[in-house]
């Protein structure tokens, strides 16, 4: 069924998505708290800017992160004077894709579930003596976990499904930057319909057991916290 | 009564834009669609018959026509895609020819850079090339790598495959590769004057041989065949040619 280059794509995808799930995790909850908590006038810029890769054409992502991860494109300087080359064609560039297309994923649905959430339980943990670093581990983190749930299982399924900025900044190497999607082009393409089916169909499959889930688990909680979305 | 002349004259219009022109379809691929504009814009001013041209890889084309695709003429990039409609009766074998044949041309985005040495002597970095199981480039560009012997398993860690030459133009353009194995048409089309380049001498790889077909239905529409024939002919030829193809 599935041929051993098959194989390391499904593993590379894996790879790519935890990681990127977690740094999103890390990178995103500060943001998140920092957007449902603020009044100042540039919540609505910095929503707009963390919704942006929802609306945008993975392709025009690609296509920007291609130039400005090139040898020239600011980002390609930066990286370089930092000793850690350029990122395109490798696996940690798209690591950096990844994060930002998959950003509003997570952090939306963390935000949703913080701004639910009451002022009251935090002043009575900072009464009792607790400290912010304390107050979030012990109040806030409780109390929005179905939304950090939700936000970790549509980052990872969203990165698995990723193709269009891939295709761009990848270059299809083995190993290193051809995922499960590209694979499946690579069958396509070469008119390998019977490898594009077995891969294709695994996708769908743990695709819909994802969202299956996913659902359940939010049927289960059935509060306001679990939205998620634009 | 004038709102009833304009009236008229539109459905006049209609009608006889339906009657006296037809609509010629066409799928070509990515690499060969910047000639195929032109050489449709050129027909367009000699003929009533339009122009509608789709392009992709050949790939996903072929893809298209055996699910129903409503085209008339498929221009590959390659021969084998053409051949297998034919064999699956979906295309005329009789139309079956060769448009043009490309040249590979070894790019780099540097100024002044002899790129052929920097091949032979293995000083760069990364190599673009487009992905050999993909693309009839890619398969041309593999065979002038192993002529050249330079121990193809060790460099394919530095080689980062586009999936056609669209895209390994677009790798090695924007700077991100050193080098890229793409098509002589692509430099024409760009008409980007930066950059170096180095022609492969044809008998480093087998011909990149690119077939057109007329798929089933068609082969008697008078358009496909006027268009066909301005293809074939004189001014097709010279646009062909100017873009870095040779013909048959």
């Amino acid at each position: 069924m599935l041929s051993d280059s098959d194989f390391l794509a499904v593993w590379l995808t894996l790879k790519l998505a935890t990681t990127v799930t977690l740094l999103l995790l890390v990178i995103g909850t500060p943001i998140a708290w920092w957007l449902s908590r603020t009044r100042s006038w540039w919540k609505a810029p910095i929503n707009a800017l963390v919704a942006l890769p929802l609306v945008l054409p993975p392709t025009v992502i690609g296509f920007y992160l291609l130039i400005a991860f090139s040898p020239n494109g600011w980002l390609g300087q930066f990286t370089q004077s930092l000793g850690l080359g350029t990122l395109p064609f490798t696996f940690w560039g798209l690591v950096v894709a990844s994060v930002i297309y998959s950003m509003p994923f997570v952090i939306q649905p963390i935000q949703n579930a913080m701004e639910t959430l009451d002022d009251r339980p935090l002043e009575v943990a900072s009464t009792l003596g607790a400290g912010p670093v304390d107050r979030f581990f012990t109040v806030v983190l409780p109390i929005t976990r179905p939304g950090f749930l939700t936000a970790a299982i549509l980052g990872f399924a969203h990165t698995v499904g990723e193709f269009g900025v891939v295709l761009m900044i990848g270059g299809s190497i083995p190993g290193e930057t051809r995922v499960v999607s590209v694979q499946i082009y690579d069958h396509v393409e070469a008119l390998d319909y019977a490898q594009a089916h077995s891969l294709s169909a695994l996708m769908v499959i743990f695709s819909l057991m994802v969202l299956i889930g996913l659902y359940l688990f939010q049927r289960k909680g059935s509060r306001s916290v679990m939205r998620y979305g634009v | 009564m004038k709102f009833n002349q304009v009236a008229v004259g539109l459905i006049a219009f209609c009608v006889s834009g339906m009657v006296a022109a037809d609509q010629i379809r066409i799928a070509v691929a990515s690499n060969f669609y910047v000639p195929m504009l032109e050489i449709a814009r050129q027909f367009e001013l000699t003929s009533s018959h339009s122009v509608v041209i789709s392009a992709g890889s050949s790939g996903k084309l072929y893809a298209q026509i055996v699910h129903g695709a409503p085209f008339q003429i498929f221009f590959s990039a390659d021969t084998e895609k053409p051949l297998a409609l034919v064999e699956q009766s979906l295309a005329d074998d009789d139309s079956l020819f060769s448009y043009a044949v490309g040249r590979l041309v070894l790019w780099s985005s540097a100024q002044d850079t002899d790129v052929e040495s920097l091949l032979r002597n293995g000083t760069y970095s990364k190599l673009a090339l487009p992905n050999p199981r993909l693309a009839p480039y890619g398969r041309a560009a593999v065979e002038v790598l192993m002529s050249l012997d330079e121990g193809i398993e060790a460099e394919s860690s530095r080689w980062v495959l586009g999936e056609n030459v669209s895209q390994t133009w677009q790798f090695a353009n924007t700077g991100n590769t050193d080098l890229g194995f793409v098509a002589l048409s692509q430099i024409r089309s760009s008409g980007s004057q930066s950059g170096s380049y180095w022609v492969v001498p044809r008998q480093m790889h087998a011909p990149i041989r690119q077939d057109a077909v007329v798929l089933v239905g068609y082969e008697q529409s008078v358009a496909v065949n006027e268009f066909l024939d301005f293809l074939k002919g004189h001014k097709g030829q010279a646009i062909i040619y100017a873009y870095g193809y040779e013909a048959e």
